[in-house]
């Protein structure tokens, strides 16, 4: 039973899920396989005097050893722009980029021949500080120069001032996507020149075409299927070893996997851009925003990955969703020699909601205004203007969200029980609370027996973020499905079969249940996604649900007008209105024939394209444009306790309220909520890829902290379905939003507890202990 | 080496492991029982927990060596054929699955946690479950799925 649109059926894949024997790309596996290992580089920066493989060659088990020498095609590849090696050469440009691959008979084989491979480098000093790269006296770490992309927003007086005026400086750590299942795929020669592609990926079309380039093959020869993909987040969007398995696979003639260990996988991977941000607020003495002047500097790392179209949503969304008549905002995104940065969940619009939602407090603060007062009478609505002077069509219901969040009642004081940590009217505690039986695992520090109570303090805060949903500044957004309708056994199925990545997220759910719907059928099959049929664009910018779903809304509504043409044509009955329980019926709902009679042995099938509204590129001088599609909001309210003498943080709750427009899957939009918010938090309390000088200190799950079920508080969460007039169904991206204001809701509770201005995320203890 | 140990009740032989290879990867590569995961290799994540002596463990932890002669039951031994248990009834019904990388884990975790404590609090099943990471559902659902196969399992 696929179930329709609205409700909540079981995942197809669950059961192989929940069994153990669902095979994801690192389960893969083939006969007399060969495993491929990656030689890295140990420096940030450095110039390649030599490569030596005679040693590797002669190890054990080892069959083929390569270098950027042994790449036919196109030997740099990129999603915006093409910069990065397919292996290097002449230099490296990050730790841990790569040089060389091996392919042997056995993993540990293929790892030990690997550090045999000598690499000969003449060490230079990296350039770590984006400040600097934009500066004349750097190195020019590219041709083109260190600045990958600069964007400038002029909207309204830039002159204007401001009776009240707050200004601060904001500064974000770089986070990872950390999905469980590893980089990993196996790649199979077709015995015809070809090869064959079994890989967890974001985006199946765009890794054909960049490894047709880079293979120097058609795109016909180069076929690749998804296989089961762990968690994605931005991760999977750009090549990591697609490239190196194929060519090792085409040099064998044999199977080859690749899986990387978790290590390995932290460079293996772009990461959420570290950033910092300045900014000046100017607003009236009743609190309405007069101009917001902000300069944002995200390092993009060595390459570009995606980074262009980050910078823009972390510019045109700087303000977050307010109005405001006049802007001036210039970013940049810089080459260093850091490591790569480009997509993660929120996409630009996380690190600005920091800083923007910072500056509210700072400016409530100094109007001696209510905090969520002052977003609700600056909030952006419905034909609001953007910065970059696009009008918001369809609901944009900032004020109702942050009501809701705020009618959620707070949780009991002092973990439950006593009512020790009072609260003022103004949400900051007065502290010096006491818990008689302290339940530990309420306390910040939990088990660790690090307090209880003494010196724990209450805050509650608020945040709204937003972001874009779906390409935007022009890139062509389009998804493509075909529609199969048939007969087995005496009732209809309908097979749907696109491109589209499940991550995770229940895009498999969705494709079947609007297919269910559209054709009025409860057997839906959604086949494997692979290139055999036309590119559904990325599992990314919370489109999937929109644009895929709107490709199969139409291929299926496409089925069922040849079904219903078949019924008027081949039987004369033209009152065939519509199906309803696997028959055609009549307006009036009179039986006129079963599908399965209707059709027989036939097989009605459908492809069709679906492509929402254009979108515009932004104006290089004034950043004006009407650059994207949809507009995606949430709120969320965050409680913490937080104990001053340690500087440790324990997240009691989280609330949300987030306009979905439809709930396609009540369910998986639930899990969407819960899972962003658990991000969110993260990069707030938790999460920091530890860079220093070039090279990550911290590239293990021992060292990266994530969110365990210890720091998830629960989530109270509002839903609403306001509907958008433009998308299928009037559904809305779903899965960016929970992760971009839930991170900012917590910090500002920890503002708001202790007093201290916290600048920096994740918040250290040392940012809330006085030293 | 040659590896000889009980997997989900029947016995089995692994040959050619390789004597750094973990438990894990005698599961996986040798004995053809993928469903245990690799995410993480060094006993933070959870995904890769199974029974070994009816004790949980990260079999990325314990070397295959160690299995010699002992009892391993995986995420593959938790049905009984095509009848799901509860736990995994449950992770379904409450949405507690996405991407699934960490279900495995989680569902042997959740087997022994409801073996020792039919009905734990929410507070238990956090305790218990800390050792395992998911990165997709915020937890709110697996928390669910706990206490939904606790009341099916034990009704009160």
């Amino acid at each position: 039973m696929s179930g329709r649109i609205g409700e909540s059926p079981r995942r197809a894949d669950g059961e192989g899920k929940v069994r153990g024997d669902f095979t994801y790309s690192s389960d893969l596996t083939a006969r007399g396989m060969l495993w491929g290992a990656t030689v890295r580089s140990p420096h940030p920066y450095a110039r390649i005097l030599a490569i030596d493989t005679t040693e590797a060659n002669g190890m054990p088990g080892v069959v083929a050893v390569l270098t950027h020498e042994d790449v036919p095609g196109q030997k740099l590849y990129g999603l915006e722009i093409q910069d990065q090696p397919v292996l290097a050469f002449d230099v490296v440009r990050y730790w841990g980029e790569a040089v060389a691959l091996v392919a042997a008979d056995h993993p540990e084989h293929a790892r030990r021949a690997a550090q045999k491979v000598r690499v000969t480098y003449e060490v230079l000093e990296p350039l770590t500080d984006p400040e600097r790269a934009l500066t004349d006296s750097a190195p020019r770490l590219h041709a083109g120069g260190n600045v990958t992309r600069h964007v400038r927003i002029r909207h309204g007086d830039q002159d204007a001032r401001a009776d009240v005026v707050v200004s601060g400086e904001y500064e974000i750590g770089m986070q990872d996507q950390a999905p469980l299942g590893p980089e990993s795929g196996l790649a199979i020669p077709d015995g015809d020149g070809g090869v064959d592609l079994h890989i967890a990926t974001q985006w199946l079309h765009v890794d054909r075409d960049q490894l047709s380039e880079i293979l120097a093959l058609p795109p016909e020869k180069v076929k690749l299927t998804m296989a089961g993909v762990g968690g994605a987040f931005g991760a999977r969007e750009d090549l990591s070893m697609q490239a190196h398995a194929c060519l090792l696979a085409l040099r064998t003639g044999r199977a080859v996997k690749m899986s990387y260990s978790r290590s390995e996988s932290f460079v293996g991977h772009v990461h959420r851009h570290p950033g910092r941000l300045t900014y000046e607020h100017g607003a009236t003495r009743d609190g309405k925003l007069v101009y917001v002047k902000a300069r944002v500097m995200l390092d993009g790392g060595a390459y570009a990955s995606s980074s262009t179209a980050v910078i823009a949503n972390a510019c045109c969304f700087a303000l977050g969703p307010y109005e405001c008549p006049s802007a001036t905002v210039d970013g940049w995104v810089m080459y260093t020699n850091n490591p790569p940065c480009g997509a993660m969940r929120g996409f630009g619009s996380v690190q600005n909601c920091y800083a923007h939602e910072a500056q509210m407090d700072k400016l409530a603060a100094a109007l001696q205004m209510d905090p969520v007062e002052l977003r609700k009478r600056n909030a952006m609505k419905t034909g609001s203007r953007l910065i970059t002077g696009q009008v918001v069509e369809g609901p944009a219901p900032v004020e109702e969200l942050l009501d809701r969040v705020k009618s959620f009642p707070l949780p009991p004081q002092g973990g439950g029980s006593s009512g020790s940590f009072p609260l003022s009217p103004q949400g900051r505690a007065s502290g010096r609370g006491r818990i008689a039986a302290a339940d530990l695992t309420q306390m910040p520090g939990g088990v660790s027996n690090t307090t209880h109570g003494e010196g724990v303090v209450r805050g509650v805060g608020y945040a709204v973020g937003f972001k874009n949903v779906g390409y935007s500044e022009g890139f062509d957004d389009h998804s493509t499905a075909r529609v199969r309708l048939f007969i087995v056994d005496g009732r209809p199925r309908a097979e749907v079969h696109t491109a589209a990545a499940e991550v995770g997220q229940g895009l498999i759910s969705v494709q079947a249940q609007i297919a269910a719907t559209e054709l009025s059928v409860d057997d839906v099959v959604v086949l494997q996604a692979d290139t055999q049929v036309g590119s559904a664009g990325s599992s990314s910018a919370s489109r999937q649900t929109y644009i895929t779903g709107g490709a199969v809304k139409a291929a299926s509504e496409a089925v069922r007008e040849r079904v219903l043409a078949m019924a008027r044509s081949e039987l004369g009955r033209s009152t065939a209105a519509r199906l309803e329980n696997e028959a055609v019926v009549s307006s009036e709902g009179e039986v006129i024939v079963t599908l399965a009679t209707l059709l027989g042995d036939a097989v009605v099938e459908e492809t069709r394209e679906f492509r929402p509204r254009r979108t515009h590129r932004l104006d290089p001088e004034t950043g004006q444009a009407n650059a994207h599609l949809q507009y995606a909001f949430a709120a969320h309210r965050a409680v913490v306790d937080v104990d001053t003498e340690l500087g440790l943080v324990k997240v009691v709750e989280l609330a949300t309220a987030q306009d979905v427009g439809k709930a396609i899957n009540p369910q998986a939009v639930e899990g969407q909520l819960e899972g962003g918010a658990a991000q969110g938090l993260g990069l707030a309390v938790m999460e920091e890829i530890q860079v220093k000088d070039g090279v990550i200190r911290n590239a293990s799950f021992t060292d990266y902290l994530l969110p365990t079920i210890l720091d998830m508080p629960p989530l109270l969460m509002e839903i609403l379905e306001l509907g958008d007039p433009h998308s299928p169904y009037g559904l809305k991206g779903v899965g960016e939003p929970p992760a971009i204001s839930s991170g900012p809701a917590i910090v500002a509770a920890i503002r708001a507890a202790t007093g201290k201005p916290i600048t920096r995320v994740p918040v250290r203890p040392q940012d809330i202990v006085d030293t | 080496m040659k590896i000889a140990c009980t997997v989900n009740g029947r016995p089995r032989v692994a040959h050619g492991v390789w004597e750094g290879s973990s438990l894990l990867a005698v599961l996986r590569e040798h004995l053809e029982l993928p469903g245990s995961k690799n995410a993480c290799e060094q006993g933070e994540c959870g995904s890769c927990s199974v029974y070994l002596d009816g004790s949980l463990v990260c079999s990325c932890l314990v070397l295959g060596g160690q299995a010699q002669g002992r009892e391993v039951v995986t995420v593959e031994g938790i049905a009984s054929g095509g009848v799901l248990h509860p736990v995994q009834e449950a992770f379904l019904e409450a949405g507690a699955v996405q991407c699934g990388f960490c279900t495995p884990g989680f569902v042997v975790a959740t087997h022994d946690l409801l073996t020792r404590t039919p009905h734990p609090t929410t507070m238990q099943i956090r305790e218990a479950l800390a050792g395992n990471i998911c990165r997709c559902t915020g937890y709110a659902k697996i928390i669910d799925a706990v206490h939904l196969a606790a009341e099916r399992m034990a009704p009160r």
